[in-house]
């Protein structure tokens, strides 16, 4: 099959009943994966690994606070990428899973802030910091709320559907301009991107990263979390898809009876 | 366009509300603050520069559900997207009305304001420019705020909801420069990047805001 002919596949599931079947088929695939990946990394990384010598039993936490953070970001980006396929294709599948997605979106946000607080306590001496990864997140949580506000505001889906993606791109270039501009205005506490770089991979960096004893299960819960999220996103879409079928068969039924 | 403009700042003023609005609001959050704080000059004087920018920027949040929901209610709306003048151009003059009768008196008041919370005389120059320079701004993302809201009947709180996340990066720009002067620091940099943040969302934004107020007029 040609990368042509691929790309074509892929826009067969705009079609819902499609979606549907597919989805179907793959779900119990992921909810089993994502519970395993889950199950093995969060006992691996709980139980298994050494406690860090300055930080304890507390840095453990970062199984559950990485993760989190990376799909509370990667989640906005899949529904900047689907509000455009929405708006560009307009495929109401599309729409739809981007709406699915921000609840997922907004509760990894909470999981990171929250974990984050958890583990700062005892660490930094507070819950709360306005540091600049903990204020861009809190920001982002914030441009989660008005989005999906929007999307509950707007009765007519096709209108919530338009006017929520072209906020969704508007939001995403402010969301990454307020990045910088927290940046600016802060020096931080948190430490850097320590999971993955690319002069750690080759041995040139000899800056603190995370050691290959946590890295590992890490790496398990992360995809573990991944996995979940498309669970979780394919499920509720399919939810949305259904709510909007019943909407559809009652309005139907209003109009012929 | 200069009869669109005209017109808006003619309904602006003969209507009341909107302008004396906005700086009776602007006044009394800036009254209340020493309420709230205490009376001691030291600390009002500390944050004197972020106060007055937090208070410009509410009471300019306060009048952005009438900017477009007047003209939606009468129909005049549609008038303004069925006639030759493209709508990105409409919603630029919007913007810009708001701003002559929003934006600017809040300017022109903010120094005034600043002998109230003994802002240090260095820093009225400073708090003066920046928010010259970031008010037009705060217009424009707030006219895409009210676009995206305007066919809503309980649209106001959602609005405020949407838009002040989008003032995050002006806020900061605009309050680090007024904050920076006030202490006698080098305001260059974020002077700078208030600037970009202005002109760049004046080129861009009324493309996003006519889009959504095509898609509300459908």
């Amino acid at each position: 099959m040609t990368i042509a002919a691929k790309a074509n596949a892929l826009w067969e599931y705009a079609n819902p009943r499609k979606f549907l079947a597919a989805s179907e088929r793959a779900l119990p695939f992921f909810w089993t994966s994502a519970g395993l990946c889950l199950f093995v990394g969060l006992i691996w990384g709980f139980f298994l690994t050494p406690d860090d010598y300055k930080q304890g039993s507390t840095v453990k936490i970062i199984y559950l606070h990485v993760p989190a953070a990376l799909m509370a970001i990667n989640c906005w980006l899949m529904m900047l990428v689907t509000s455009l396929v929405w708006l560009v294709r307009r495929h109401h599948v599309s729409a739809l899973a981007a709406r699915a997605a921000a609840p997922v979106g907004i509760v990894m946000t909470l999981v990171a802030l929250a974990t984050g607080a958890i583990w700062g306590q005892p660490m930094w001496g507070t819950w709360w910091a306005w540091d600049p990864r903990l204020t861009s997140f809190l920001i982002l949580f914030l441009f989660y709320l008005g989005y999906v506000a929007l999307w509950e505001a707007i009765e007519d889906p096709d209108t919530a559907a338009d006017l929520t993606s072209v906020l969704c791109l508007v939001g995403s270039v402010f969301a990454i301009l307020s990045r910088y501009a927290v940046n600016f205005w802060n020096q931080g506490l948190h430490q850097g991107a320590s999971v993955l770089r690319a002069g750690a991979i080759t041995g040139t960096d000899t800056d603190e990263k995370v050691s290959n004893i946590f890295f590992y299960p890490l790496l398990l819960c992360i995809i573990g979390f991944v996995l979940l999220f498309v669970a979780l996103v394919l499920y509720r879409t399919g939810t949305e898809i259904r709510a909007r079928r019943i909407r559809t068969l009652l309005a139907r039924e209003r109009v012929g009876g | 366009m200069i009869a669109l403009l005209l017109r808006d700042l003619k309904l602006a003023f003969r209507a009341g509300g909107g302008f004396g609005l906005g700086l009776a609001f602007f006044l009394i959050v800036t009254v209340l603050v020493p309420f709230s704080v205490g009376p001691q000059s030291s600390l009002l004087s500390t944050i004197a520069p972020g106060v007055l920018w937090l208070g410009a920027l509410l009471a300019c949040l306060l009048s952005l559900d009438r900017l477009l929901a007047l003209d939606w209610e009468d129909g005049s709306l549609d008038l303004l997207a069925t006639s030759p003048l493209p709508l990105e151009a409409a919603v630029t003059i919007k913007a810009l009305a708001h701003w002559l009768t929003t934006g600017l008196p809040l300017v022109l008041a903010a120094p005034v304001l600043g002998v109230l919370l003994h802002l240090p005389a260095q820093g009225y120059v400073w708090l003066f420019l920046s928010l010259l320079i970031g008010t037009p701004a705060m217009s424009v993302i707030g006219t895409f705020g009210a676009a995206l809201t305007v066919g809503l009947k309980r649209g106001g709180l959602l609005l405020s909801l949407l838009v002040l996340p989008l003032y995050v990066p002006t806020l900061i720009f605009g309050a680090e420069v007024a904050r920076r002067g006030a202490t006698g620091m080098d305001v260059q940099t974020p002077l700078l990047m208030l600037a970009g943040i202005t002109a760049a969302t004046i080129a861009l934004l009324p493309f996003a805001s006519a889009a959504v107020l095509r898609i509300n007029l459908r």
